[in-house]
């Protein structure tokens, strides 16, 4: 930058008078076929970028982002599961050495030498040479490190079943409500049903009763004597009660399936 | 006509010298993708700042739509995705941006690293770097309760958990990032909003400015 006495200014701002040229640098004498970034070098990489958009909104289009039910901090059911980049310290957490009594090892000691060495590398790689053979030690801790957290992240993964999932956690629209509420059954459902198959019928604890394949008679005997999971006598009240009960849920069906 | 603009604006604010610093430096022969395809490894930073700008902007058009109370976030992104025009996509871009930021975010990692790119006098830089990796963790952790349907709720609980067992100042961190000790939900998911929306990003802009002030001062690592 310019300095010192003899210098003219804009008006009585700091602007220098003295125009600086609007050429870039010539970089043709630098070392191989140096190119200017601006606009020789951006022209291609605006390519690049293109590319990867196209890509990326091929995959935006292919899977719709997932939305599951309305939060429901009361049901004790949901099996929690984090975003698959903190599966890797999720799994951590369920090995023995890493929880109990030693869970500060599993959420803060091997972490911590993970990301601390991390963030540390360049001072605990110190050598000069910059080649993966020259530094076997570092390339191997990463390497370690990489197989670990894949692997980690695997097996978190390996036995969720993706699909039934997003099948049981569907988002119920709001205001299209399928349960009538005015139904002689819906009592019956509301004192003994509800608590587990959820006030959309949804499921809960127990399973969604939308889509059932039993028949009247079929509902009306598992409402007494369980079935599976479902303990037995879960409906107390009288025989028209428990009728107008299975025909409230079969009913409720036939409206979901419209 | 418009280089009459840029002349009357230059005369008076000297601005040649400013985009001159941003846009005018040279790219290496090792680099160049269009002279070693190899080089395409050295996309992987720009590209991480590509979905990073993906991100900023679709986060920006989602808050046009986004209620961060109980009541209304489910709805309000539920609205979102059935009834606004293109609001699928742009909260498609967002979530899977957000995968695709840290898979990025890894692959330039791992280019340095495994080149020694953070060797002297480069250290400083790495050590941003990786902090940038962390913020972006921690805008992943936030943002993924925002929607407020029920993976959101109970990983969130899980990781307050997990926050809870850190010796001496768990507690506190979760009551801090929680808004209660023991309850998560209205103060929980309003701190995580401003978290996600207002702290995490604004320490992302300084260490990306640091991260390419640094680059611009150092020049890219030599070839191997």
């Amino acid at each position: 930058m310019h300095k010192g006495k003899g210098m003219k200014f804009v008006g009585d701002s700091r602007i220098s008078a003295e125009k600086t040229s609007k050429i870039p640098k010539d970089y043709s004498e630098y070392p191989g076929r140096t190119e200017a970034f601006w606009p020789n070098f951006l022209l291609k990489e605006w390519l690049a970028g293109a590319v990867f958009l196209v890509g990326f909104l091929c995959l935006v289009l292919a899977h719709p982002s997932p939305l599951e039910g309305m939060a429901d901090p009361t049901d004790a059911a949901y099996i929690p599961l984090p975003d698959w980049y903190f599966l890797f310290l999720y799994e951590l957490l369920k090995y023995q050495f890493a929880s109990g009594n030693w869970i500060i090892l599993g959420i803060l000691v091997i972490p911590g030498i993970a990301f601390g060495s991390l963030i540390l590398a360049p001072f605990l790689d110190n050598g000069p040479g910059r080649r993966p053979r020259q530094r076997p030690v570092a390339v191997g801790m990463m390497l370690l490190a990489l197989v670990s957290c894949i692997w980690l992240t695997y097996t978190s993964a390996e036995h969720v079943d993706w699909e039934t999932r997003a099948e049981q956690n569907k988002p119920i629209p709001p205001g299209e409500s399928v349960v009538d509420q005015d139904h002689p059954g819906y009592a019956a459902y509301e004192n003994s049903c509800l608590s587990c198959h959820g006030g959309e019928l949804e499921g809960g604890a127990g399973p969604t009763l939308i889509g059932t394949e039993h028949t009247k008679e079929e509902i009306m005997d598992i409402a007494v004597n369980g079935t599976g999971a479902m303990p037995a006598d879960q409906f107390q009240g009288t025989d028209e009660e428990l009728e107008q009960l299975a025909d409230f849920i079969i009913e409720t069906n036939e409206a979901a399936a419209e | 006509m418009l280089q009459k603009i840029y002349d009357w604006i230059d005369d008076r604010i000297d601005i040649t010298p400013i985009w001159r610093d941003i846009a005018d430096h040279e790219v290496p022969e090792h680099v160049n993708p269009a002279h070693h395809f190899s080089a395409f490894v050295y996309c992987f930073g720009g590209l991480t700042f590509f979905v990073v700008v993906i991100q900023i902007l679709s986060g920006m058009f989602l808050t046009m739509y986004y209620v961060p109370d109980i009541e209304n976030a489910w709805q309000s992104v539920y609205y979102l995705q059935t009834e606004v025009a293109h609001a699928q996509i742009v909260r498609g871009m967002h979530h899977w941006g957000a995968s695709v930021v840290i898979v990025m975010l890894l692959l330039h990692t791992l280019r340095v690293f495994f080149q020694g790119a953070y060797k002297k006098p480069r250290e400083l830089n790495w050590m941003v770097g990786v902090l940038i990796f962390f913020v972006m963790l921690g805008l992943g952790f936030t943002g993924y309760l925002l929607p407020w349907d029920n993976k959101a709720y109970f990983a969130t609980q899980v990781g307050l958990e997990i926050a809870e067992q850190v010796p001496f100042i768990g507690e506190a961190l979760k009551t801090l990032l929680a808004g209660d000790a023991t309850i998560v939900g209205a103060q929980t998911l309003t701190r995580f909003f401003a978290i996600h929306v207002f702290f995490l990003p604004g320490a992302l802009f300084a260490l990306l400015a640091v991260h390419f002030i640094l680059i611009r001062r150092q020049g890219i690592s030599g070839p191997l």
